[in-house]
């Protein structure tokens, strides 16, 4: 019997160790399939993502500089004939002085000042006198409104020569960028044969040169003259439009999660706002747009475009995401700490204010900046109250008209000269991406700054 | 207690709204519409802006022709929009709606002239376009001895011996856009009605023939602007892609051109008339705010002037065909005399 089932175990172990054998190597193998699978999905994520950025920065770097040429312009003293600047007279109206000024910078404006750019590059164009029209196809159109504001600025300036980098051409940009294929015949060509050669003349000596775009940063958009077109107005809208969402969307989730957390009782009402708000942290963001356009614009007759409706729209869809990482920051927080202000006497206010709060202050932190920095990257809720418009200037207020920074991506990667503009699009995606990654940064940093284990 | 803190969220909040319920005044005119007239409008708003310091720079958005106008009719106010832009010419049944939401006042300007071509890829085959041909790839039912049979063909030379062996597709505005009514009107039912089956239709019937459009995927209609037209033809090198000149002029490496019945689409053919399909632009002001948003009238004169939207001038550079010295006489007038359409 013993022998029996001794050899029946040794036979039945055999048995297991052999199956044990066959299912572990399927087993193993199992595993490092799923390791190899894991693996593999990392690395075609990683893929993507490099390749995304490669594109993107392989575009959009060379936009950060941009074609100009150096121009030694004389201010004409002959074309210059303007009366002399206004100054306030001590007995004078602040409006009849700011109605003086208008009317002096309006004379300053109708003096043509191509005619003293067109002066200068006939110096240093080769032939030019026999191309006279295509002589101002040289430098972008809006320079012009650069010599006239420096007028403006100081009159002074009138009989001196500058030596000035104005900026060329989109399409010389794109010729001497090679964003356009230089092979290409005559009909095909955006500039005519004798501006091409200028302009590969002007490369090789030195008066056209690559500089750093500060265009890009300074100017607000232009469809006029296409070289000058920047970031600046969409930045300040941006800006505006953060600052609401910061000042907005910050407290009021606060508070409301505050109170959600610490003091509502718990029944079927408040179930009801914490399914609400987690559901609303759902929502498309483009169904706040039309909320926005809806009751900001259609009701309280907010003025259309404006950074204060956009604001106010993306603070909407803001304050769910902040309420909820504020609730569950405050939820981190241990019982005994409250359990032990309490028990000291404290006053539930003091405990909130005093204890809780400050401990979870790092949570809420990062909570608000990722929210902040998610608002900053929309743009579909802002092209519903209609912040996709051409604004031509920079906005001073949040109640003036204004783009935002990826609005401003989506109507660059509209415009027509795809030659110019596919470059300069990418140039804005990496601002974008810059002011994102410096804002999550910053919470990186202000969580691991304040954390506090237990 | 809690009740209290309740509350007091409540009136903060409705504080908040009530002093944000102020009839702002605005002193930006407010442009939107067609996205064809969108650059000149841009460029016409910013030269408008640097020449005029006393008032700001107009604000031009876009949303195609038919929204446009939507937004332009919703009423008068500070928070309805100044002006429509406009690829064809306003609807009666929108200007119905616009004088029922109390804009009586439309005046109607004409900015110049623009042509509508059919574009390939620089790499595919050089078209040589019809009418008829354009009809015929597009229609849902072709006429075919007598009788209406659904669209066969599947290849441009099918159609004709004279177009390139290449599959259709075709890439045309969609509806939101004015320029698919011009197509519509100066391309299909001029090639429909060459056909003696259609002439033999009733009005009605003969319209709804025309443009009933084939559902098998090769019609594209485009909702976005030129940039998507021209980024789906970079995915089908097959595609050819409906565009206004201007568009056209900016990507020239990038695209070329169709003839129309042997005419080539340029500026000097559209302004003889031997390019058969362009079409007037248009942007439509609200005579009511005249007055009221500082500059729009002086923005509208300075839209239409001759040194702006006259040869030579910057629209001129940006592809826009200026109108003729007597319709901008005309049209100037119609501005300083606030003649609203009836």
């Amino acid at each position: 019997m013993n022998m029996n089932s001794n050899n029946g175990s040794v036979s039945d172990n055999q048995l297991i160790k052999n199956k044990v054998a066959a299912s572990l190597a399927r087993r193993h193998r199992q595993e490092k399939l799923l390791r190899g699978t894991g693996l593999a999905a990392v690395l075609i994520s990683l893929a993507l993502v490099s390749l995304l950025f490669i594109n993107i920065f392989s575009k959009g770097l060379p936009a950060f500089w941009q074609t100009s040429i150096t121009l030694d312009i004389y201010f004409d003293p002959s074309v210059l004939q303007i009366s002399e600047k206004p100054v306030q007279r001590a007995d004078e109206h602040d409006n009849a002085f700011r109605q003086r000024d208008l009317e002096w910078r309006s004379e300053v404006g109708r003096i043509n000042f191509n005619r003293l750019i067109s002066t200068a590059l006939m110096d240093v164009l080769p032939d030019a006198e026999q191309h006279r029209r295509h002589v101002l196809r040289m430098v972008t159109s809006g320079e012009r409104f650069a010599l006239r504001d420096m007028v403006i600025n100081d009159p002074s300036i009138i009989g001196s020569t500058q030596r000035l980098h104005l900026l060329t051409d989109a399409n010389i940009d794109v010729w001497i960028k090679g964003n356009i294929d230089r092979s290409l015949p005559d009909h095909q060509q955006q500039l005519s044969p004798i501006v091409r050669q200028w302009a590969d003349a002007l490369y090789a000596n030195g008066t056209i040169k690559n500089r750093f775009s500060f265009a890009l940063f300074m100017n607000p958009d232009s469809r006029s003259s296409l070289a000058s077109a920047g970031l600046a107005g969409a930045f300040m809208g941006s800006l505006f439009m953060m600052l609401i969402v910061m000042f907005l969307a910050v407290p009021l989730g606060v508070a409301a999660a505050i109170y959600l957390e610490e003091f509502a009782p718990r029944n079927k009402l408040t179930d009801l706002i914490e399914v609400n708000i987690n559901n609303l942290a759902a929502v498309p963001s483009i169904v706040f747009g039309l909320l926005g356009a809806a009751v900001f614009i259609g009701m309280f007759n907010l003025p259309m475009s404006t950074p204060l409706v956009g604001g106010l729209v993306l603070s909407l869809m803001t304050l769910p995401t902040v309420i909820i990482a504020t609730r569950s920051s405050l939820k981190a927080i241990p019982p005994s700490i409250r359990q032990a202000a309490l028990g000291l006497g404290a006053s539930k206010m003091q405990t909130i204010f005093h204890h809780v709060l400050p401990l979870a202050i790092p949570g809420i932190l990062t909570a608000s900046i990722l929210g902040v920095a998610q608002a900053l990257g929309e743009a579909a809720p802002l092209l519903l109250i209609g912040m996709k418009s051409f604004v031509a200037t920079v906005s001073v207020s949040p109640m003036e008209q204004s783009t935002a920074l990826p609005v401003q991506i989506f109507l660059w990667q509209g415009n027509e000269l795809r030659n110019f503009f596919e470059a300069r699009t990418s140039a804005a995606i990496i601002v974008l991406l810059t002011l994102m990654i410096s804002l999550n940064a910053v919470a990186i940093w202000l969580r691991k700054r304040f954390e506090q284990r237990w | 207690m809690k009740l209290t803190s309740f509350t007091k969220v409540a009136i903060a909040a409705t504080t908040i709204a009530l002093s944000l319920n102020v009839q702002a005044a605005r002193d930006t005119i407010q442009v939107a519409g067609s996205s064809t007239v969108l650059p000149f409008s841009s460029i016409a708003a910013e030269e408008f802006g640097n020449n005029f310091a006393q008032f700001r720079t107009p604000v031009v958005g876009s949303g195609g022709s038919g929204g446009g106008l939507r937004q332009f009719c919703q009423g008068v106010g500070a928070n309805t929009i100044d002006i429509a832009n406009s690829s064809r010419s306003i609807r009666p049944n929108e200007l119905a709606n616009c004088h029922q939401n109390g804009v009586n006042q439309v005046i109607e300007v004409k900015i110049g002239y623009d042509g509508i071509v059919f574009a390939s890829r620089i790499d595919a085959g050089d078209f040589h376009l019809k009418p008829e041909h354009v009809f015929l790839a597009q229609a849902a039912q072709v006429p075919q001895k007598g009788k209406m049979v659904a669209n066969p063909y599947t290849r441009w030379n099918q159609i004709d011996k004279s177009l390139p062996n290449q599959e259709i597709i075709l890439a045309i505005p969609g509806s939101n856009h004015g320029t698919r009514e011009v197509y519509e009107e100066n391309v299909i039912l001029t090639g429909c009605n060459t056909f003696n089956e259609v002439k033999a239709m009733d009005r009605s019937e003969r319209n709804n023939f025309c443009l009933a459009m084939r559902t098998d995927g090769r019609i594209i209609e485009i909702a976005g602007d030129y940039t998507e037209t021209l980024a789906r033809l970079q995915a089908q090198r097959d595609a050819i892609g409906v565009f206004g000149l201007s568009f056209y002029e900016s990507n020239r490496d990038r695209i070329k051109v169709a003839t129309v019945s042997g005419v080539v689409p340029t500026i000097d053919n559209i302004i003889a008339g031997s390019y058969p399909v362009s079409r007037p632009l248009f942007f439509y002001m609200k005579g009511e705010h005249i007055g009221v948003i500082p500059g729009l009238q002086e923005f509208a004169e300075f839209f239409v002037s001759e040194g702006n939207a006259g040869f030579g001038s910057p629209l001129e550079q940006a592809g826009l065909i200026p109108l003729a010295d007597n319709e901008r006489d005309e049209v100037v007038k119609n501005i300083r005399s606030r003649t609203a359409l009836k």
